[in-house]
């Protein structure tokens, strides 16, 4: 069987800022092979209000320990609640989901880009790339310092750029006004991306127009997460596909963006 | 080990607990997880006989207790089931029903007849009740004499079990079920979806891209299990019962309400397993009742 839905232990559950959370999980059982970009479907405790199950990118796995990490951002109900989770609480989780990003050659040079709670399967990236840290260069976009989750052990996996659309961490405006976009922008050999819609379209324009390789990972609504349902679809050249099957990272190329 | 088949037309299925279609994909995707073999009949997703890229995102909405989807029945047509799904998945070792839609009676008939040839398939399972889609579909089911033509044109080249899916858009469901019995319908199932309709107050838009969907999950379950109770008294064909089913105990109350066996929908995307789970819950709740098979409590319906 290549997925399961078990009880996972909330082992930690930690305020990074005012409304991310980093959320730890025991598994009951040894975990699988889990990859950047694959994602968890998460059963909040049943409420009337929030019904279906929340999905959320994995953060990092720790296969000695067992455990799972999160980066949840408050947005909603669902996600209120999860902050809230108590350690020693268990929370029902759907994994693994979905296909994770390409794996970068040793050789290439890579800009790592992350936006809001797209930053959690990015840094997952940075920190299991192959790809040796003078080759990496990571991106982290937010509103203002103080939504910026504390990342600082990113450093050791590559040069560590940031942008808020406040300016009161590193350069002022949106990732894709970042210096490295109109100056060293050619020099990448691939771009990967986790964000808000507007961010990922925008970084996908740029690649689209210099030629880059760029694979973006997107946050659909998703009702089952594994594939039965067809409500998490994304047009593609190949007609519409299923963001949690198909997806949750895509090719920009294959996308009808 | 107490003895959970029934039976629906000729075919006998191994329990009463089924997976709803549009809600277990064409089972592979179920076998991700286990040996779906142990259900009693998988109900593939919506086929039609050509290629359907459904509708626009968003399609999905939650609301309190269910959800509403408006997919539109994306499928990838008649053949390519035929080609390419079909010889994957017909050795599984349960009954593989295909869910059979159609913009017009032609349709539905030249649907009906391809997937007739197809050994493994031995019922299908007449949708006349998708909500989601502008021509065809539930149209055909919220009047009595468009259900007995659709029914009937149908019966005429399928001798294998015919089920018949009915929406519950309607003011009396008992009335169509007798019409499609009546034209020869080895069985109805029921409820498809209710049409109904969310907006986000803030952004002031609909939810869903198509605005009005069918909204399924707990919501609908007391409404649908009046239903089930309605038409069980109506008609003498067995009756699958459908709707907001989440645990065993909502299948008892079904089966308790006359439905011959029940299928499992929206519960699969907040656990996989429900369905398992159902199956195990029934023979523990027959074992507690001192029942010897399932047919008991089917037989000991509610006599009111
Ligand atoms: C593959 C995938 C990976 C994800 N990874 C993460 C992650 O690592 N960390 C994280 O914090 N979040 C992640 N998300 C997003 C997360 O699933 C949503 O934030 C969460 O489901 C919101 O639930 P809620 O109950 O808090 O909000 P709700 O109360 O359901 O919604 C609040 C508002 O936000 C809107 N909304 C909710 N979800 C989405 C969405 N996916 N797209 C657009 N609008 C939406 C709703 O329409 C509503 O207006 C991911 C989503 C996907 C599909
Ligand atoms: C996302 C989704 C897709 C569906 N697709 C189909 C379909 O293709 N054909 C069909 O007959 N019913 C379809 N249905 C209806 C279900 O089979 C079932 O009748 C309905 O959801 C009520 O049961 P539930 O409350 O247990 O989900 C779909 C339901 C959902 C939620
Ligand atoms: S969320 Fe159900 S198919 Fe993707």
């Amino acid at each position: 069987m290549k997925k399961a839905v078990n009880d996972f232990l909330v082992i930690e559950n930690r305020a990074l800022n005012a409304t991310n959370y980093l959320i730890r999980l025991l598994s009951p059982e040894p975990l699988p092979a889990i990859y950047p970009g694959q994602f968890v479907n998460v059963g909040i405790n049943d409420s009337s209000e929030v019904f279906l199950r929340r999905p959320f990118s994995i953060f990092e796995v720790d296969y000695e320990n067992n455990t799972l990490g999160l980066v949840v951002k408050i947005l909603g109900k669902g996600s209120k609640k999860l902050s809230e989770a108590a350690t020693g609480s268990s929370i029902s989780l759907i994994y693994p989901l979905g296909k994770g990003f390409s794996q970068p050659a040793r050789a290439d040079k890579i800009l790592l880009i992350g936006g809001g709670s797209g930053v959690a399967p990015i840094l997952f990236l940075a920190k299991t790339a192959n790809t040796p840290a003078e080759n990496v260069n990571i991106l982290i976009g937010a509103k203002s310092a103080g939504d910026h989750i504390g990342i600082e052990d990113y450093r050791q996996y590559g040069a560590t750029h940031f942008t808020t659309e406040d300016g009161s961490l590193g350069v002022k405006g949106f990732v894709t006004q970042h210096p490295l976009f109109a100056e060293e922008i050619t020099g990448f050999d691939k771009i990967y991306a986790c964000g808000p819609d507007p961010m990922m379209r925008a970084v996908a324009k740029m690649a689209q127009e210099k030629g880059i390789f760029c694979e973006v990972s997107l946050e659909n609504l998703m009702a089952c997460g594994f594939g039965v349902c067809l409500c998490c679809i994304e047009p593609t050249v190949k007609g519409n596909l299923c963001v949690c099957t198909d997806g949750p990272v895509f090719n920009i190329n294959s996308l009808k963006w | 080990m107490v003895d959970l088949k029934v039976k629906i037309g000729n075919l006998e299925f191994k329990n009463p607990v089924m997976a709803a279609s549009g809600t277990c994909g064409f089972a592979e995707e179920l076998a991700d997880f286990y040996d779906v073999s142990e259900l009693g009949a998988i109900f593939l997703k919506g086929t039609t006989l050509r290629n359907r890229a459904g509708n626009d995102y968003p399609r999905m909405a939650e609301t309190p207790s269910g959800m509403l989807n408006a997919v539109g029945l994306q499928n990838k047509g008649a053949d390519y089931f035929i080609e390419t799904i079909y010889p994957r998945i017909k050795d599984i070792d349960t009954h593989l029903i295909v869910n059979v839609n159609g913009s017009t009676i032609d349709e539905y008939i030249e649907l009906t007849e391809k997937i007739n040839e197809l050994g493994k398939i031995p019922a299908i399972e007449l949708n006349i009740s998708c909500p989601n889609v502008k021509e065809g579909g539930m149209a055909f089911g919220i009047s009595c004499p468009s259900a007995e033509a659709v029914v009937r044109e149908v019966r005429k080249v399928y001798d294998k079990t015919l089920i018949v899916k009915l929406s519950p858009n309607v003011t009396d469901i008992a009335e169509i079920a007798r019409a499609v019995e009546g034209q020869g319908a080895d069985s109805v199932s029921l409820v498809n979806t209710f049409l109904g309709m969310a907006i986000d107050s803030e952004k002031r838009t609909p939810l869903l891209s198509t605005i009005t969907g069918g909204l399924s999950g707990p919501a609908i379950k007391p409404i649908a299990l009046r239903m089930v109770w309605q038409v069980a008294r109506a008609v003498k064909i067995p009756v699958i019962g459908i709707g907001g089913i989440m645990n065993t105990q909502d299948a008892i109350e079904f089966m308790l309400a006359g439905a011959t066996a029940i299928q499992v929908g929206t519960a699969i995307f907040k656990d996989p397993f429900t369905p398992l789970k159902i199956i195990q819950g029934i023979q523990e709740y027959l074992n507690r009742h001192g029942f010897d098979s399932v047919s008991g409590i089917i037989i000991n319906k509610l006599q009111m």
